[in-house]
């Protein structure tokens, strides 16, 4: 074992010391699972806080490496940091942090009907597996941690079990995150034997190497790996069944954080291992980016269940930081660094910012879920009054996550587009016209994402309680609400302030391809590509602050009025007003259902059973206004079907007859080795 | 410095107190070309009075939401007369933001109205609602889109920097690109501001309403607030179309003379725009709710076309 201990290898291991004693101590039998619950995720809360210590001190330029030997064959378990992995420890930590805080309030519903020290366990496995997989510096240690990431947060999510639905949706991930880690086995196997090295530092300099054939291949596979931990469509299916079935603070890791695994494998593809690519690979990310942002947001745009929309969500936005990434790869291979540079800042603040909203707003969805046991928003509303302070930390995440000005959304989507709209720079016009397009999903998805939060946080917060439960809700346990209120403060300080995450983004990002992103930034402003385009989000807060004060103080200058009387709401004369006449969320959806018919397919229902005696009296009506989910009707059922029916076939196979297993086995030894020799 | 900030409040001044001449004007104009002899050009500044002077009744089902959304409504718009080139390029606080900073400022109010519009449980409202993101949702790709057209040709995407460009090269906006852009833009303040034919201002009917029942709880002095900073988003999207699709007379110097050149042009040009406003209102009918996804279509062709000219031609 090689160890020299410095500060970043001392924080390394209190990190890890941390975790190993949440997992420990979670285990230790108890009467009471207030242990587990208590002490498993406060020592998670520890490790993260250490973590977070370790990625900065990484971004601030301190190195490692750490080896054991003899842990895993060739090479051992090997870890090391540089920037880049150092950047995404820091977006982990972040969502650990208050997802550590909230378990320790939010499980304690789970006590007694699941086993809070298999909760507790499986969580800091989770995390520090999450942490571990960014630092791991050769393909054994990469792919072990990958796969103990994806059960810790499989067994997790199906924490509830006995529900039929959180069992189909751990299936679906668990087939989903095993196809994906066939296709990256595969990928890191050929680029292993074409480079002849499983290490990760010796990648970039040998691929170049290789030949146009092999390298697209690769790129091929470890895409279509780390797009499916991502979340980018059509590869999505799993994410809107997984997220919502997970308690919450596991959907907040798994949605904030998790997903953005993926992208960092494939920055990590695109400008790491396998160097420069043709103009097509650029292409293809930013096209999924595009078709990914515009239909995650118009799923979500539809959904009643609250998490899923989140979910979604997460798609979206995994799209737009897709944008980013594609519009950096292209800049790249159209040689302009600059742009490049820009481009990949814009796509990683993204990835920063949506680790904060939204694990803030699956918490508040969490809270909603705790306060009322229920995430359908047809019955929910009224809740701002019961819970006010959860309904302002999930409004501060709805605009962040929409992107309104001054919270951090809005900066790193501002970024994206300075960074598509500069590519009039490059001198093809196919690419031109992919831009273009690129810019037009862009804008219409975060168009309808401020339709989708408006109607996320005014359904579910405003006007009067659609159910009994609603009504009844009370704000949650300060435990719940502080992280809410940690992760609130974060998306307001890294909207007003870009300029703590965009110096040590710029160096990550320097240090990964070697050029300066084209801005410049101070305090307060910021500047793209000389006199292009500029932004001084803190202005705009103070802006905005100062005018409603000013405003306020003008009404009483000019001596408004200031009575106020309280009535009923206006419904054309009608006394008494219910919640049966507010606007639902079906309703509100309805537009987007009509203009974009064609993608969601609406098949709608009206059941009517009319009274015996005489067809102008109704007993009962039904109806339904359902969409259907293309991807799963024409990409994936057939893909099944086919799968069955090779299964079908390789029947014959297996016979149960031991004796024609062993001249399988030994068939396949002896054509091993004659390939090999 | 003191003459720029001197001259920031001139251009806060002029929004907040033009924009009310605005709307009558355009009520003016309308009820001339109806045949009608129509309420004085200064009517909307004594609605607004006589709205700040009355008592404000609101619907117990309402939350601080509803009762935030207009001051920061007028908020928004306050702050956004601050970056829109009104007279000048050489505003003190342009550095607040470029045109996209701009647009996601307006869709911060589009959100908090829309809040509001549901926070009163009233059907009506969460209609307006419902409607009113979907037409902003709708019409976000043409402005970015159009944007884009013009950011190619002026080379940045800085309200001064692109007329300033403008005004030194005006053949870079002899092309019909530039034509199509304003084309595309146009639209698209109609459907922002509710105009015709996507939503008729006038409405008394419910059911056609779109901006209108949004704000159908509003009184008192909320609704002075919410019609006031409805002026003032019509008084800068037209600004915006005038200054930067035609930026004559905008004053490139902060000298005495060139200002108050500025302040003229841009009375004609609003006064152009008024008028045609006033035409397109009393020529066309209202479009059916789920017709204007397509009339947004069709700004949205219109400006990629500004995109791909610009391409092609360079």
């Amino acid at each position: 074992m090689i160890i020299e201990s410095t500060l970043m290898v001392d924080l390394f291991l209190v990190t890890f010391a941390c975790f190993s004693a949440g997992a420990v101590a979670a285990l230790i039998p108890t009467p009471s699972s207030a242990l587990a619950r208590v002490v498993g995720h406060g020592c998670a809360l520890v490790g993260a806080i250490a973590a977070i210590a370790f990625g900065v001190a990484g971004l601030a330029g301190g190195s490692m490496e750490f080896i054991v030997p003899d842990l895993l064959p060739i090479g051992g378990a090997a870890f090391g940091v540089d920037r880049l992995s150092a950047f995404f420890v820091v977006v982990i930590a972040l969502g650990a942090i208050p997802a550590a805080l909230y378990a320790i309030g939010y499980t304690r519903e789970y006590a007694g009907k699941h086993s809070l020290a298999a909760m507790a366990f499986a969580f800091n496995v989770f995390v520090a597996a999450m942490i571990l997989v960014a630092l791991a510096r050769n393909v054994l240690t990469f792919l072990a941690l990958w796969e103990i990431m994806a059960l810790a947060s499989y067994f997790l999510l199906i924490t509830e079990r006995e529900r039929d639905d959180t069992l189909h949706a751990g299936w679906v991930y668990f087939v989903m995150t095993h196809a994906g880690f066939a296709a990256l086995l595969v990928g890191f196997l050929l680029l292993a034997q074409a480079t002849g090295t499983i290490s990760f530092t010796e990648w970039g300099a040998a691929a170049a190497k290789l030949d146009a054939g092999s390298r697209n291949l690769i790129f091929v596979l470890l895409a279509l790996g780390f797009g499916t931990k991502a979340g980018i469509i059509p590869l999505h299916v799993w994410l809107p069944l997984a997220h919502p079935a997970a308690p919450s603070h596991v959907s907040a890791l798994m949605s904030g954080v998790m997903i953005k695994l993926g992208v960092y494998g494939l920055v990590r593809v695109a400008f790491d291992w396998l160097g420069v690519g043709p103009l097509w690979w650029g292409a293809t990310i930013l096209i999924v980016g595009a078709v990914s942002g515009v239909l995650g947001v118009l799923y979500a745009l539809v959904d009643a269940d609250l998490k899923r929309v989140l979910a979604y969500s997460s798609v979206e936005n995994i799209g737009i930081i897709m944008l980013g990434l594609g519009a950096a790869m292209l800049f790249q291979a159209s040689n302009l660094p600059g742009l490049a540079a820009l481009a990949l800042v814009a796509g990683l603040y993204h990835a920063l910012n949506h680790a904060a909203f939204k694990s803030l707003l699956f918490m508040g969805a969490g809270a909603v879920l705790h306060a009322t046991h229920t995430r359908n928003m047809e019955d929910l509303g009224g809740l701002i009054k019961r819970m006010p302070q959860t309904a302002i930390f999930f409004l501060i995440g709805s605009l962040a996550i929409a992107a309104l000005p001054p919270f951090n959304g809005f900066f790193s989507e501002w970024l994206t587009f300075q960074s598509l709209l500069l590519s009039f720079q490059i001198s093809a016009h196919t690419v031109n016209l992919i831009f273009a397009l690129g810019v037009a999903a862009l804008a219409l998805t975060s168009g309808l994402a401020v339709a989708c939060f408006v109607r996320a946080f005014g359904i579910t917060f405003l006007a009067l309680p659609r159910s009994e439960p609603a009504a009844l809700a009370r704000e949650v346990a300060w435990t719940m609400r502080a992280p809410m209120a940690l992760l609130a403060l974060a998306c307001v300080v890294l909207g007003i302030a870009p300029s703590l995450v965009l110096a040590p983004l710029e160096a990550t990002v320097f240090d990964l391809m070697g050029g300066h992103a084209d801005m410049r930034f101070d305090l307060t402003a910021v500047v793209a590509n000389g006199e292009f385009g500029w932004v001084a989000p803190l202005w705009i807060a103070v802006g905005l602050a100062a005018f409603l004060m000013a405003i306020a103080l003008g009404l009483r200058v000019i001596r408004a009025n200031k009575q106020w009387r309280y009535y009923e709401t206006w419904g054309c004369g009608r006394a008494l007003q219910t919640a049966r006449f507010e606007f639902t969320a079906t309703a509100f959806a309805n537009p987007f259902k009509r203009v974009f018919a064609l993608l969601y397919r609406p098949v709608k229902e009206l059941d009517i059973e009319f009274h015996p005696e005489s067809r102008y009296f109704v007993r009962t009506i039904a109806y339904y206004n359902e969409g259907r989910l293309i991807f799963e009707d024409a990409l994936y059922r057939p893909l099944l079907r086919l799968i069955q029916a090779l299964a079908r076939e390789a029947r014959v196979l297996q016979s149960g007859n031991v004796h024609r297993y062993l001249v399988y086995i030994l068939a396949t030894l002896v054509a091993l080795l004659i390939l090999t020799v | 410095m003191l003459s720029e900030i001197a001259i920031e409040v001139l251009q806060l001044l002029i929004v907040m107190f033009g924009s009310p001449l605005l709307v009558g004007v355009i009520r003016k104009a309308k009820a001339r070309l109806q045949g009608r002899r129509g309420a004085t050009i200064l009517q909307p500044y004594a609605d607004i009075r006589k709205l700040f002077l009355k008592e404000v009744v609101v619907s117990e089902n309402t939350s601080w939401i509803f009762r935030f959304t207009p001051y920061l409504l007028a908020t928004t718009m306050l702050l956004s007369a601050l970056i829109v080139p009104v007279l000048t390029t050489r505003a003190a606080l342009g550095f607040m933001g470029n045109i996209i900073a701009l647009m996601y400022l307006f869709l911060l109010g589009v959100f908090f109205l829309a809040l509001a519009g549901l926070d009163a449980g009233s059907a009506f409202g969460g209609m307006g609602s419902s409607r009113e993101v979907a037409l902003a949702a709708l019409a976000e790709p043409t402005v970015l889109i159009a944007i884009f057209g013009i950011a190619l040709r002026a080379g940045t995407t800085s309200l001064d920097g692109i007329i300033t460009r403008f005004a030194a090269e005006p053949l870079l906006m002899l092309n019909a690109g530039h034509l199509l852009a304003f084309f595309a833009f146009f639209i698209v303040a109609l459907a922002e501001n509710g105009r015709l034919p996507v939503d008729n201002p006038s409405t008394h009917l419910e059911l056609t309403m779109i901006h209108e029942a949004m704000i159908l709880e509003y009184s008192g002095r909320l609704l002075a607030l919410v019609e006031w900073a409805a002026g003032m988003k019509l008084f800068l999207f037209l600004t915006l179309l005038s200054n930067l699709f035609f930026p004559w007379g905008v004053a490139l110097t902060n000298t005495p003379v060139a200002l108050f050149s500025a302040l003229l042009a841009l009375a004609v040009k609003l006064l152009i725009f008024a008028v045609a406003i006033a035409l397109v209102e009393t020529s066309v009918a209202k479009l059916r709710l789920f017709r204007v996804p397509e009339l947004l279509a069709g700004s949205f062709t219109v400006a990629l076309l500004a995109v791909v000219t610009a391409f092609f031609i360079r």
